[in-house]
């Protein structure tokens, strides 16, 4: 039996009087992909927020396990640990590629700054990296020293994601990855997502208002209403049988073509 | 003696300059706020490094000026005839007269001793100013010694351009920490700004910023293992004095294409032409070094 990588216990944010997210509780296991639904302003992105360490959580704690087997708490942490942690642990992937990558940079420099950044200094082998996750992410070669905003939508967002997992993160958080993409480029995009996952046995956190994306990337998933977990379990579980009204509600939203 | 204070500043501001002087030699590379004053001349002219000069000055200095390595172009001049004016101290053309030297652009060719100091021109002294534009996260990087934009810049170099293209203000890491502008010298004086015996101290005015590298301080080049650091300059012998070892500026003599490269370093071409070096293009040579020179 494995060790959970993240586990948090009662996550609460407060915007002043209002409530982002409430009493969230769970575990995440390795290798695990866990999928967060609910409509707009339900707190999911909150929340995603309070997990990767980008908005300071007013209660409850987060538990993670590094790959030496070491448990942090980025909340008590020094903000200076907790990037080195971030850096070398996590990825983050943005809803808008536009804040995941740096627009003016090219892409080959794009994808070797995490790597620079955990002190790889040598550019033959950032550039090699940098070609190698371009084909991964089925982005032509000769693009690498193209800058970003000369990309399409759907190229960006590979893009974004070559950045994010060429340090080899154990956890990826994902703000609706699939969010602003037309639905073929979106198809191709979670094709690329299910196979980087399975093959590198990487756990995520996938925030998405899209069910059809938690279900075809998550294990599991937790339903969120007014900054709650109403509801949580295997993805076909609560997909096919919802058993609470906002579950039901969400699941006989989505349009059958 | 003029009707100014010694050095122009009134002594209550030249102890606060020397307080952030302090500081910025106890932490090498990084940069200490201090309050600049308006000084009669306009920034761009090197007004932090006349402030940090009026501060470090007493009445036996000999003071140098060089203005992108000649002590005859207008900015030297003046701040020479400034500081003649204003504190009465001897002045000199020769680098190892002087026992304060500002400059602005190049580090002298002739080596450093320890007892001189040499005060720097800064015009923008963040060198992530161009890639970072906000101050706040400039502040969080340099806290973090979170660099990493300042390789990536060297990387979309060797992409775009097969090299690091940066010729000059090419950015140093001190002793291993922060990561500092050397102010607009050319990247050949990168190796002389390492494990110097003078002190060397930066100043900019109109960014109320001042640094240091105290004597014999570890500076290093940021690079790639794979492109390392080159120190570059024309790979041409000086034309007057012959001498193949010192920078070079490249002058055009005439409208159809033809150049000549000269040492930028006034003084050292001068002193070897006093010692009989003869470079292809050299007239007579005749020593002006002592020659009055407009003021």
């Amino acid at each position: 039996m494995s060790t959970p990588l993240l586990e948090t216990d009662g996550l609460t944010k407060r915007y002043g009087s209002r409530i982002g997210c409430a009493g969230v509780s769970f575990t995440l296991w390795p290798g695990e992909v866990m999928g967060i639904v609910g409509e707009s302003g339900s707190g999911k992105s909150t929340l995603l927020s309070c997990l990767a360490g980008h908005l300071a959580s007013d209660a409850g704690q987060i538990r993670y396990r590094d790959r030496h087997g070491e448990t942090h708490l980025p909340a008590t942490m020094s903000e200076a640990a907790r990037r080195r942690l971030a850096r070398e642990e996590w990825a983050y992937v943005h809803q808008n590629p536009r804040d995941g990558l740096r627009m003016g940079v090219s892409a080959g420099g794009n994808i070797g700054e995490p790597l620079m950044a955990r002190g790889q200094r040598h550019y033959g082998d950032i550039r090699e990296a940098a070609l190698s996750w371009l084909e991964r992410v089925e982005i032509a070669r000769d693009r690498i020293d193209d800058p970003p905003r000369a990309f399409s939508g759907g190229m960006q967002q590979r893009l974004q994601i070559a950045r994010a997992l060429v340090n080899n993160p154990r956890l990826v958080f994902m703000d609706e990855p699939t969010g602003g993409l037309d639905v073929s480029v979106q198809a191709r995009l979670l094709d690329l997502l299910r196979g980087l996952v399975r093959d590198l046995g990487l756990s995520a956190v996938i925030v998405t208002h899209d069910l059809a994306v938690v279900r075809l990337l998550a294990d599991r998933l937790m339903v969120m209403q007014g900054g709650y977990v109403v509801e949580s379990g295997l993805t076909d579980q609560v997909l096919d049988d919802p058993q609470h009204a906002y579950t039901q509600l969400l699941v006989s939203s989505v349009l059958q073509v | 003696m003029s009707d100014y204070n010694f050095a122009y500043l009134d002594e209550q501001t030249k102890r606060m300059i020397r307080r952030a002087l302090l500081k910025a030699v106890a932490i090498p590379g990084y940069q200490v706020p201090f309050a600049s004053r308006e000084m009669p001349m306009p920034y761009g002219w090197g007004t932090g490094g006349v402030q940090v000069t009026a501060a470090c000055l007493v009445p036996e200095d000999t003071l140098k000026v060089i203005d992108q390595g000649a002590d005859d172009t207008t900015n030297a001049v003046s701040i020479r005839g400034f500081f003649a004016r204003v504190a009465d101290v001897a002045t000199t053309q020769r680098t190892v007269e002087a026992s304060i030297i500002q400059t602005r652009h190049r580090i002298p060719e002739t080596p450093l001793r320890e007892d001189q100091i040499l005060v720097y021109q800064v015009p923008i002294p963040e060198p992530l100013r161009f890639l970072e534009p906000r101050e706040t996260q400039t502040r969080k990087m340099h806290a973090l010694a979170e660099y990493v934009l300042m390789h990536v810049r060297l990387y979309e170099d060797i992409a775009r351009h097969g090299e690091i293209a940066k010729s000059y203000a090419y950015p140093v890491r001190v002793e291993g920490r922060y990561v500092m502008d050397p102010s607009p010298i050319p990247k050949f004086d990168n190796p002389k700004l390492g494990d110097c015996p003078a002190l060397q101290l930066f100043g900019a005015g109109r960014e109320q910023r001042i640094y240091a590298l105290p004597p014999y301080t570890r500076v290093e080049s940021l690079d790639f293992e794979d492109y390392p650091f080159k120190a570059s300059k024309p790979d041409q012998p000086c034309a007057l004095c012959g001498a193949s070892d010192s920078y070079l500026d490249e002058v055009i003599t005439d409208d159809a294409g033809s150049r000549m490269f000269v040492c930028s370093d006034t003084d050292y071409c001068r002193e070897r032409r006093a010692a009989g070096h003869r470079g292809l293009m050299a007239a007579p040579f005749e020593d002006d070094a002592d020659a009055e020179l407009p003021q």
